[in-house]
């Protein structure tokens, strides 16, 4: 009986999907070809604009549940609680940063110049809203964007950072140091003027997290018992690789609204396509990070690493960010592929120099953000080398001294670490006196 | 009466049950372990780097028996648990000087 009714299912939705393909799809997009009007109104235009800010950016919002997922997964047991709190914290309170002065400081008379203005974002009344979108959407879009650079840092420093300090400096760079590069391209400042290009910002958002996650790396220094005497490195294997998995998928989901919204417009058969081929670029090379970076450890070390092939989508994703439009299919997978090698290089490279950086951020978002900036001008000729590695050593440079001063500064008031026993016995009871799962007892400690 | 501990590959607790279950015993004591022989463990790479697996994760089997059967119960675990591998694991045979059930309060050979 059981297996009757299946199949009578079965059937049914074959001959469904028969009736579909039967429908000539050439002749339907003739049909509302027609029917559409020639131009579109610029009312439907503020629409169509302001949906893809809203629905692109809470998908970039569901990139901090990706960034939490992945940390928790990369970090011991004993870590987890304490991540997840600096993930709450650090979306909050860049929100709340890009609000009192992230924003203007970013968008606000930039006019070629180095910033805008400190002052708090208005919302206009709804009735009194003006341009091609909701300025509120716009803000939103934003927002999403200057959380996503801090989520960069939380996962480098895992494992070995006071909260109070990570969430200051999280604050100075989701209000001042985000904003201040990010005006200098989209904010029309003067890399913008020099014709600097970073679609969604492989430079402007990631390698700004990277950046400042390497001199944080740096400053803090490495987690205990990760480096050992005579150049050893120890493997410190994370606590959940289904959670780090489904992180890295919610991130993958995410990127769609990450470098699809950055067209920053739907009002149009043009913008609708572009929008849409970004969406393919962006997952060919997200699969291509993945595949190469899987079939490289296979290589190297003579099995697939899971966390490689997650860093490697990553590294896909980032690479492709900084011009997701004008790639063929073909050049996306081998940019994304690129990220891939990047990944399993570089990971080991970092360890050897003796930079702990616990989830991969600094090759996924810095490395690989490079790399997408530089890969711009191969398939954009309205991109060229030398104003790209300009961008690239101008944010990089800032970046890296305003992180510079502000880990320091953090370093000698409040302190950045705890102690020995307090990061031994784990930061969830520490620092915040709750563990992640408390009736598995000491998961995290082997005999 | 004899106590027989053996410390055996987990996969293979199911056979030993059925081998000890075939020559007539009635109960058994199971512990999941950790331990290491004489090949000290082993590697693993994570992240391009190796770290060692010192411990590797082991079934104890515990059961008393009359001392009649107590080669009986070795040879059957050991059957059972081989598979000529490292990692095999190891059988201890050691008196037992009392046993008491205690529902009934019967002792020795009859609480087995």
């Amino acid at each position: 009986m059981m297996k009757k009714a299946v199949y009578v299912s079965w059937l049914a939705i074959l001959s469904i999907a028969g009736l579909a393909a039967a429908v000539d799809p050439a002749l339907a997009q003739e049909a509302a070809a027609e029917a559409a009007p020639v131009g579109i109104s610029a009312a439907s235009k503020f629409v169509f604009n302001t949906f893809l800010f809203l629905v692109t950016g809470f998908l970039v919002m569901w990139m901090a549940a990706g960034f939490t997922m992945l940390e928790v997964g990369m970090v011991r047991t004993k870590n987890v609680a304490m991540q997840c709190t600096k993930n709450i914290g650090l979306y909050s309170i860049a929100g709340l940063m890009f609000w009192v002065v992230g924003y203007n400081l970013m968008y606000d008379g930039v006019d070629g110049g180095f910033l805008g203005s400190f002052l708090p974002k208005v919302i206009p009344e709804p009735s009194q809203d003006t341009g091609d979108y909701a300025a509120a959407s716009d803000w939103f879009f934003q927002m999403v964007f200057c959380a996503t650079a801090a989520s960069i840092v939380s996962g480098t420093l895992a494992e070995r950072i006071k909260l109070w300090p990570f969430l200051i400096f999280v604050a100075v760079l989701c209000g001042f140091i985000y904003p201040i590069q990010g005006a200098w391209k989209w904010g029309a400042g003067w890399l913008d003027n020099l014709g600097f290009l970073d679609f969604a910002g492989s430079t402007i958002v990631h390698s700004t997290g990277g950046w400042a996650a390497l001199v944080g790396a740096l400053i803090v220094g490495a987690r205990a018992g990760k480096y050992g005497p005579g150049g050893a490195v120890n493997a410190i294997p994370g606590s959940s690789m289904p959670l780090a998995t489904l992180g890295t998928f919610i991130l993958w989901l995410g990127w769609f609204g990450f470098n699809g919204g950055s067209q920053l417009a739907l009002g149009s058969i043009e913008d609708a396509s572009a929008v849409s081929r970004i969406f393919v670029n962006t997952n060919l090379a997200a699969a291509g990070g993945t595949v190469v970076a899987m079939l490289l450890a296979q290589l190297i070390y003579g099995k697939v690493d899971l966390t490689f092939a997650l860093n490697g989508a990553l590294a896909g994703l980032v690479s492709i960010t900084a011009e997701p439009l004008t790639p063929s299919p073909l050049l996306a997978i081998l940019i994304g592929g690129v990220g891939g090698v990047i990944v399993v290089l570089t990971v080991p490279l970092l360890d050897k120099l003796k930079i702990d950086d616990v989830v991969g951020a600094i090759p996924v978002h810095l490395i690989a953000g490079i790399w997408g900036t530089l890969a711009v001008p191969i398939t954009n000729p309205a991109g060229s080398f030398v104003t790209q590695l300009i961008g690239i050593g101008a944010i990089g440079a800032f970046v890296v001294i305003s992180s510079t001063v502000v880990w320091l500064a953090l370093r000698l008031t409040t302190g950045v670490r705890p102690s020995l026993e307090q990061e031994s016995n784990g930061l969830d009871m520490s620092e915040i006196g709750l563990e992640a799962y408390p009736e598995f007892g000491q998961g995290s400690q082997r005999v | 009466m004899k106590l027989v501990m053996a410390v055996i590959k987990p996969f293979k607790l199911d056979e030993v049950r059925e081998a000890l279950t075939g020559i007539g015993l009635e109960g058994m004591t199971v512990t999941e372990v950790k331990g290491y022989g004489r090949q000290k463990g082993h590697t693993e790479i994570y992240r391009g780097a190796e770290y060692a697996v010192n411990f590797l994760p082991k079934v104890k089997i515990e059961v008393v028996v009359a001392k009649a059967d107590a080669d009986k119960a070795v040879e059957a675990i050991a059957s059972a648990a081989k598979t000529g591998q490292i990692g095999d694991g190891k059988i201890f045979v050691t008196p037992v000087e009392q046993t008491m059930r205690i529902r009934t309060g019967e002792t020795d050979a009859d609480a087995l």
